[in-house]
């Protein structure tokens, strides 16, 4: 309870110990395991894209007409789905937030200046909350008939 | 496997050309990601804005720059799934070199079909 302040405490953890016993300072910054998360974060995310790119890509390109089949009405075809609504944002946020995160590390190895490191940081953060924001509002958004005249057969029945 | 008469083991080898690539390819992704979220979010404006766009993805010259993106995700995710595989699995680090080969086959039997089927489609239409 009332230990004196100079005696070690070693109940509470390696850092306690060595903060006031070694030679060496190991300053925590506080980020706790961030590096950590971020690591296995990329790994997860990896795992995932894989699956989610590769079904985009292989839809997309391969099946039907490929890149010549790809059109509005394409769009409107997928997104009436709730099936690729979900793949879509679920893609659209994983890709930006592991994109984001492995730019991050370039950055911080390339970087000599601060002042440089934070103008980079700074845009990497607008675009990826420009990006995600207006990704998903236009995933939960999407009007397949926002041209009164169109053709589509959704919305001529109307 | 400890022998490195120039330097460092690492240095000019597999392991370090890959980590180039996959830097480059995941930077490069990204920046697609950009614009392409940009371009579908015209599909807002009007379907002509995004047919409009679209017609731009159906040029040959843009056809050619897609295969080279499909090529960079391909190496990038087969290449990342090696890293991951060294990472996690015990025996990994030993088969690192053994599992350059698998991405650069896997790469291969993937590419090949995207391509001929992909510039195909942008060539004859
Ligand atoms: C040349 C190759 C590509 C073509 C032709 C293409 C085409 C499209 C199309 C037509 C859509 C509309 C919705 C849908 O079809 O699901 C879309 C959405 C999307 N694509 Fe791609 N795509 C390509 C490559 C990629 C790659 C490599 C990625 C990942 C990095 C990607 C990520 C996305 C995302 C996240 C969305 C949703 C956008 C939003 O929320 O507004 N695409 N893409
Ligand atoms: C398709 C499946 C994908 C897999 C399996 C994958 C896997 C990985 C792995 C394992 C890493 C290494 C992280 C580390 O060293 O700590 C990584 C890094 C990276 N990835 Fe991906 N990734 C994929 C898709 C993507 C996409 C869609 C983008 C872009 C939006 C991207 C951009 C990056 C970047 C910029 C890095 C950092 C490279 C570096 O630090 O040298 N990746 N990826």
């Amino acid at each position: 309870m009332s230990a004196t302040t100079s005696e070690t405490n070693y109940h509470a953890g390696p850092d306690a110990v060595s903060a006031k016993t070694s030679r060496y300072r190991r300053v925590s910054k506080g980020r706790g395991n961030f590096e950590l998360w971020s690591w296995v974060f990329m790994r997860g995310s990896g795992v995932l894209l894989l699956v989610l790119v590769f079904g985009h890509l292989f839809v997309n390109l391969m099946l039907g007409e490929g890149i010549h089949g790809v059109d509005f009405a394409f769009v409107a075809g997928k997104w009436a789905s709730p099936f690729w609504q979900t793949w879509d944002l679920l893609m659209l946020w994983l890709a930006e937030v592991h994109g984001f995160n492995g730019v991050r590390t370039i950055i911080n190895d390339y970087t000599e200046k601060d002042s440089t490191r934070w103008v980079l940081k700074g845009l990497l953060v607008a675009s990826a909350v420009l990006v995600l924001v207006l990704g998903t509002l236009v995933i939960f958004t999407f009007d397949p008939c926002v041209d009164p005249s169109s053709t589509l057969s959704v919305c001529t029945g109307r | 496997m400890a022998q490195a008469a120039n330097g460092t083991l690492y240095r000019g080898r597999e392991g370090m050309w890959t980590w180039v690539a996959h830097r480059i390819s995941g930077v490069l992704i990204f920046l697609f990601l950009f614009a392409h979220v940009l371009d579908t979010a015209l599909v807002r404006v009007s379907p002509d804005a995004y047919n409009e766009v679209m017609s731009a993805y159906k040029n040959p010259v843009v056809g050619l720059a897609e295969a080279g993106l499909v090529a960079a995700v391909i190496f990038h995710a087969l290449n990342g799934l090696r890293i991951i595989a060294v990472d996690f699995w015990a025996k990994g680090p030993r088969y690192q070199r053994q599992m350059f080969w698998a991405v650069a086959i896997g790469f291969v039997v993937l590419f090949a079909p995207f391509a001929i089927r992909h510039l195909t489609v942008v060539f004859t239409h």
